[in-house]
C-alpha cells in the first residue's frame, strides 16, 4: 500500500502539467486563432486535431455499438458486464470529438450549421449528422445508469420502451460514420499515399474500428480493475480476445487482398517513411493478432492487456497514417504538430481518462454482474477469475 | 452559357497585371514585396510564376464538377451555371474539407484570423454575372489571360496549337483534368513543366466519394431489417428457453 500512493501522486502531477499546458494551448488558440496554435498550412490544412481527435477519438469509442449490438441485438448476455464501461467510453469519448472540433474548426461558434444547411453529396456532412444524432443515443443508452443511480424508475421504463429500436438505430449510425470517416480521404487519390489510398477505405475503416472497439474494452476493463481493485472478469475478456483476433484477422486478410489486388506490394520496396510507418503499423495489428490465438496469452492478463494495447496503438497508427503521415508526401510539405497542438490532445485523453474515472467511482458502471442475469450464465469459463492489482 | 478563362504561357511576359488587378477587385494589398511572392495564398488569389524563361499562373480551375464543393458539408461553395465556383463565408464554419479536397491545393486560409474564412479566385463572378470579364483578364496588356465563353475559348486554344504547332505543346490543360476545369491553359513546353499538376485524375473526383455515399439508402434499410431480424430472433429463442426453464 505504500507503494501506491506516491504512485498515484505521479499520475496527479502529470495530469495537472498536461492541464496546465492544454489550458494555456487554449489561450492561445483562442487568441492567436490557428496560426498562433497549430503548424497547420495552406498545403497542410488537417493536422493533428483530426488525425488524432477525430479520428482516432471515433474509432477508439466504437466499443460502445460493438458491444451493444453483441449484447442486445445478437442477445450475447454473457457480454453484460463490460457493455456499460464501453458505453461510456463511447460517450465521453464522442464528447471529447466534439471539444476536439470545437478547437479545430476555424469557425467552432458555427459548428451547428449542418444541421440546417444541408449538402448531401458531402460526406463530412453525413459524418457530422451521423455523430450528433449518435452522441444522442449514446446519451440515452447511458442515461439509464443515472437514473438507476438514484432510483428514478419511471423514465428508466421510458427509455427501456424505446431501447430496441435506439440500439438498432446507433449500430446503423456507427456503421455509417465509421465507415464515412474512411470515405472522407477518397477524394484525395493523388494526396493520400498508395499503401493506404484505396478504394475500399470506408471498409476498412468499419472492420478496425468493430476490432480495435473490442481492443478498448479489454483494456479499460483491465485499467478500471486496477483502479477500483476489483475483479477483472477475465473469462469474458478472455473469449473477447478470441473474438479480437477473429476481427484482427478478418481485417489484416482484407488488407492482404486489397494491397495484392491493387499491386501495391511493390511499393514496400522503397525506402521512404511511408514504407517504415506501414511496416510498423502491420506490427503493431499482425503481432497481438497471431498471439491472441494462443489460450495461454489469452489467460494471463497482462498478456491479455499488451494484446489490446498493441491493437490500439495499431489503429491509432493506421488513423494518423491515413489522416497524417500519408497525406504529407502528396502535398509537398511535411508536417510536425505544434507543441500546443500536443497539448490539447493529450489534455483530451487525460479529461476522457479522469472523467471515466470518476463517473465510474460514483455510477453504477461495474455492476454488471448483478443486474438481469445470475452468473451461472457464464458458462465458457476458460479459468477462474483472477484479481489483479 | 459558362465562362473560361484561357492563360497562353507562350504570351505572358510576366508583368503581373493580373495580380494587382485581382487585389484591388478583392480589396487586399498589393505590393513589391507580395508581387514578388510567386504563391497563391489568403491575401493573394492569383500568381504568376516564374519557371526559367517561362512563366505560369495559378488561379482557381473553377472545375466543372469542383471537389471543393462537393465536400462542403455547409453548401458555402457552389458551382454556378456560369461557371465560377463561388464561395459564402456566411456559412463556412472551417472545417477546411475544400482545402483538403482539392486536387490543385487552391483554397486558402486566414490563418491568422480569429474569424478566418477561406480564400480563392472566383473568377469574378459579380463582374461576369454583370457581362464584364474578369478583372485580371481586364489587366492583361498582351491577352494572354483571356476571359469569354468556355466552348469558344476551347475552339481557340486548339486553333492556336493548329496555326502554330511548332510554338506549342500539343495539348490543352484543363479539358480533361478532373473531369474538366474553367481555366485552360496553353504551353510551349509540357505542363509539368510550367509547374501544373499532370498527376490529378482524370476524372470528376466527387463520383469518387459519391460511389460510397448513395449507397446510404441501401444500408440503411438492409440494415434495420437485418438487425431487427437478428434482434428477433435471438431474443425470440432467449424467450422459449426461459419459458420451459419455467415448466420444468
Amino acid at each position: 500500500m505504500t507503494r501506491r500512493l506516491p504512485k498515484i501522486t505521479v499520475w496527479r502531477v502529470i495530469f495537472a502539467a498536461i492541464m496546465l499546458s492544454g489550458l494555456y494551448a487554449t489561450y492561445l488558440r483562442a487568441v492567436y486563432g490557428l496560426g498562433g496554435s497549430t503548424n497547420l498550412s495552406d498545403k497542410f490544412p488537417w493536422g493533428l486535431w483530426i488525425g488524432f481527435d477525430v479520428m482516432c477519438g471515433v474509432a477508439l469509442a466504437a466499443g460502445g455499438f460493438t458491444l451493444v449490438a453483441t449484447v442486445h441485438i445478437f442477445n450475447l448476455r454473457k457480454y453484460h458486464p463490460v457493455l456499460r464501461p464501453a458505453i461510456l467510453t463511447a460517450f465521453l469519448g464522442y464528447i471529447l470529438v466534439a471539444v476536439g472540433l470545437m478547437f479545430d474548426l476555424g469557425r467552432p461558434d458555427r459548428i451547428w450549421h449542418p444541421l440546417i444547411m444541408w449538402n448531401p453529396h458531402s460526406v463530412m456532412f453525413e459524418v457530422a449528422w451521423c455523430v450528433i444524432l449518435y452522441t444522442n443515443v449514446l446519451f440515452l443508452e447511458f442515461i439509464p445508469i443515472v437514473f438507476e443511480k438514484f432510483g428514478w424508475h419511471k423514465p428508466m421504463a421510458w427509455v427501456h420502451k424505446i431501447s430496441v429500436p435506439l440500439m438498432i438505430l446507433g449500430v446503423l449510425l456507427s456503421t455509417l460514420h465509421q465507415s464515412s470517416l474512411g470515405t472522407l480521404f477518397l477524394i484525395v487519390p493523388e494526396k493520400l499515399y498508395p499503401l493506404w489510398y484505396t478504394p475500399i477505405l470506408p471498409l476498412l475503416f468499419y472492420v478496425s474500428a468493430i476490432a480495435v472497439g473490442l481492443a478498448m474494452t479489454i483494456f479499460e476493463s483491465w485499467h478500471s480493475s486496477r483502479a477500483f481493485g476489483r475483479a477483472l472478469e477475465l473469462p469474458l475478456l478472455a473469449s473477447l480476445g478470441r473474438v479480437l483476433a477473429v476481427a484482427m484477422s478478418v481485417y489484416l486478410w482484407i488488407r492482404f487482398l486489397d494491397l495484392f489486388h491493387r499491386d501495391a506490394f511493390a511499393l514496400l520496396t522503397r525506402n521512404r517513411t511511408e514504407t517504415w510507418l506501414f511496416l510498423l503499423e502491420m506490427a503493431l495489428l499482425a503481432v497481438p493478432t497471431v498471439l491472441l490465438y494462443q489460450a495461454r496469452i489469452r489467460r494471463s492478463p497482462g498478456a491479455l492487456y499488451a494484446c489490446a494495447v498493441m491493437v490500439v496503438f495499431g489503429i491509432v497508427t493506421n488513423r494518423l497514417n491515413v489522416g497524417i503521415t500519408g497525406i504529407e508526401a502528396g502535398s509537398g510539405t511535411h508536417y510536425v504538430p505544434k507543441w500546443s497542438e500536443i497539448a490539447i490532445t493529450l489534455s483530451l485523453v487525460a479529461v476522457g481518462f479522469a472523467v471515466f474515472r470518476v463517473i465510474g467511482q460514483y455510477f453504477p458502471i461495474f455492476e454488471g454482474h448483478a443486474t438481469e442475469h445470475a452468473p451461472a450464465e457464464l458458462e465458457e469459463t476458460e479459468e477462474d477469475q483472477v484479481t489483479v492489482g | 452559357m459558362p465562362r473560361a478563362i484561357l492563360y497562353d504561357s507562350t504570351l505572358c511576359i510576366g508583368c503581373r497585371a493580373c495580380e494587382g488587378a485581382c487585389a484591388e477587385r478583392w480589396g487586399l494589398p498589393y505590393n513589391d514585396k507580395i508581387a514578388n511572392e510567386e504563391t497563391i495564398s489568403a491575401h493573394k488569389l492569383t500568381t504568376i510564376e516564374t519557371h526559367g524563361d517561362k512563366f505560369s499562373r495559378r488561379l482557381c480551375m473553377n472545375c466543372q464538377q469542383p471537389a471543393c464543393a462537393s465536400v462542403c458539408p455547409v453548401g458555402a461553395l457552389q458551382k454556378t451555371a456560369l461557371g465560377p465556383v463561388t464561395y459564402d463565408a456566411s456559412k463556412c464554419m472551417g472545417c477546411r474539407y475544400c482545402m483538403q479536397a482539392c486536387p490543385f491545393q487552391v483554397p486558402s486560409y486566414e490563418w491568422s484570423s480569429r474569424l478566418p474564412r477561406m480564400r480563392k479566385c472566383d473568377m469574378c463572378f459579380e463582374r461576369q454575372s454583370q457581362g464584364k470579364v474578369t478583372a485580371c483578364a481586364d489587366a492583361c496588356p498582351v491577352g494572354a489571360t483571356k476571359n469569354g465563353e468556355r466552348a469558344e475559348l476551347i475552339a481557340e486554344a486548339r486553333q492556336r496549337i493548329a496555326e502554330k504547332p511548332d510554338q506549342y505543346y500539343h495539348k490543352v490543360y484543363g479539358l480533361t483534368e478532373v473531369g474538366g476545369t474553367s481555366v485552360f491553359y496553353l504551353s510551349a513546353v509540357p505542363f509539368e513543366q510550367i509547374g501544373l499538376r499532370t498527376n490529378v485524375p482524370q476524372e470528376p473526383l466527387p463520383m469518387l466519394t459519391w460511389r460510397v455515399l448513395e449507397l446510404l439508402p441501401d444500408v440503411v434499410s438492409t440494415g434495420s431489417v437485418l438487425l431487427g431480424g437478428i434482434w428477433w430472433i435471438t431474443n425470440r429463442r432467449a424467450e422459449v428457453a426461459r419459458k420451459e426453464g419455467k415448466k420444468k
